[in-house]
């Protein structure tokens, strides 16, 4: 099945009549990271989660090659603060397995595999409530890739962790992003966006103000509000 | 304090002798109850899960209708069986009144709100965490459901103790819809009402303790075989 390219049509999401984010127009091809940047409140969150068909489409459309239902099971999703399923790391690894009707011998040695490359490999039997923040969003993350996505989602992964964390965590999407998912991630960390960005989409106010190669964007962004967000400047 | 005394040495000689009339009714008492008990959590606990999960119009009255009949009284539960299972009833022909089987319906009745309302509320609490993550992972209707029901499967043993104790200490309806007959539908709470009214507070008293000692008993088995308090937060 292929996800991409993807076409976003005036696609706009809206919560007690206040727009959230659009209209947005968008075209997405199929490898690589897209990092979606922006100030806080610009609806990066909302934006991901639109297009992972998590938030109501209220306006436009948003049409994958394949169908939506199709898409969806496709992907994964990673939030900013990860849930843990309250259970042990080993059974939280095996959850999505097992609802896709995995056996469960197979799911077992898969979670092994994924616990070990996140580093988690000690920890299979702890209750996963009780693992520090780092820990849980490691096992977040290994438990979005079991399923091999195609296309992993991630808000703002590595907002609450420590500098040895994000580069365990930037490891595995590299590694990811070398095994050809496509990653679409939102960040404010400049220097994340810098080292995992093929292409960024600039966000404001909802709106998306630039969608440029990474490389590009970062040497000479077309807008202001960009480049006044990329000075450091507060960007309203 | 003369009458709590006599209760006292009165339940231990009842207790040492193993009494075989306190022991049929006790072990009764403990078949109807926990029949009940396996019946309504089977139906309240995946109704609350549902309650927690699905949205649909009439949700919230739902809900409020369920915590209202926590409150149910049991002798007009009572009466509802013993109306709808008598002779002339539309489920006369079954020959269910006055069997441990009407008590066990009265029961269930009594029980299903008060386990479904509290369950319902972890339940939510639950699902309010799960929520994002549930949905992004496609998880159908009978899955979440499932999983609600297995994580949160310690505040729901919570849930089906305070059942329990409600179904165990419950007199009203059982009295009605089992008749309180000797060898047959007798328990320990039926027992105490008729030697109260007869005047023989000591034996009353006796099978009184006999009732909380069982009540507390069964609560901790439950809990040690819960492993509660162990194990992390949950």
């Amino acid at each position: 099945m292929i996800l991409f390219p993807l076409t976003v049509r005036g696609a706009q999401t809206t919560r007690r009549g206040k727009v959230l984010v659009g209209p947005v127009d968008l075209d997405l091809a199929g490898v690589g990271a897209t990092v979606v940047m922006g100030p806080n409140g610009s609806g990066k969150t909302t934006l991901l989660r639109l297009l992972h068909g998590a938030a109501r489409l209220t306006h436009g459309r948003i049409d994958w090659a394949c169908t939506q239902a199709e898409a969806h099971s496709a992907q994964a999703f990673v939030f900013q603060r990860p849930v843990m399923l309250r259970r042990s790391v080993l059974e939280n690894l095996t959850y999505p397995l097992r609802l896709c009707g995995t056996s469960r011998s197979v799911a077992q040695f898969m979670a092994e595999d994924w616990a070990a490359r996140v580093g988690l490999d000690a920890m299979l039997d702890r209750p996963a409530t009780v693992l520090s923040g780092g820990e849980q969003q490691k096992l977040a993350l290994a438990r979005a890739m079991i399923i091999e996505p195609q296309l992993l989602f991630l808000d703002e992964p590595t907002a609450a962790l420590d500098g040895r964390a994000t580069r365990e965590v930037e490891a595995v999407l590299r590694a990811a992003l070398a095994s050809g998912t496509r990653l679409i991630l939102s960040t404010h960390d400049l220097g994340q966006a810098r080292r995992l960005a093929d292409e960024v989409l600039f966000l404001l106010h909802g709106q998306v103000l630039e969608h440029s190669a990474a490389r590009k964007f970062f040497e000479a962004p077309a807008t202001l509000q960009a480049r006044a967000f990329l000075r450091g400047d507060i960007v309203e | 304090m003369g009458d709590l005394w006599a209760g006292l040495s009165e339940a231990f000689r009842l207790l040492v002798t193993l009494d075989s009339d306190l022991v049929e009714i006790t072990l009764r008492s403990l078949q109807v109850t926990l029949t009940a008990l396996a019946i309504g959590s089977a139906i309240a606990l995946p109704l609350a899960a549902f309650l927690a999960v699905r949205r649909f119009r009439w949700r919230r009255s739902v809900i409020a209708v369920l915590n209202a009949l926590m409150g149910l009284p049991p002798v007009v539960v009572g009466l509802a069986v013993y109306v709808l299972l008598s002779r002339s009833g539309p489920f006369g022909v079954l020959g269910l009144l006055f069997t441990p089987s009407a008590m066990i319906i009265a029961q269930v009745i009594i029980i299903v709100p008060l386990i479904a309302s509290v369950a319902h509320q972890s339940l939510r609490d639950l699902w309010s965490e799960y929520h994002d993550l549930l949905i992004s992972m496609n998880v159908t209707q009978s899955q979440k459901i499932r999983t609600l029901l297995w994580d949160a499967r310690r505040a729901l043993l919570t849930a089906s103790l305070a059942g329990f104790g409600r179904a165990i200490g419950e007199v009203g309806a059982i009295m009605i819809v089992g008749g309180n007959i000797e060898h047959a539908t007798r328990v320990l709470t039926t027992a105490i009402a008729l030697e109260t009214g007869r005047g023989d507070f000591a034996l009353a008293l006796g099978l009184g303790f006999v009732l909380i000692g069982l009540a507390i008993t069964v609560n901790l088995c439950i809990h040690w075989l819960g492993r509660t308090e162990q194990e992390g937060r949950w």
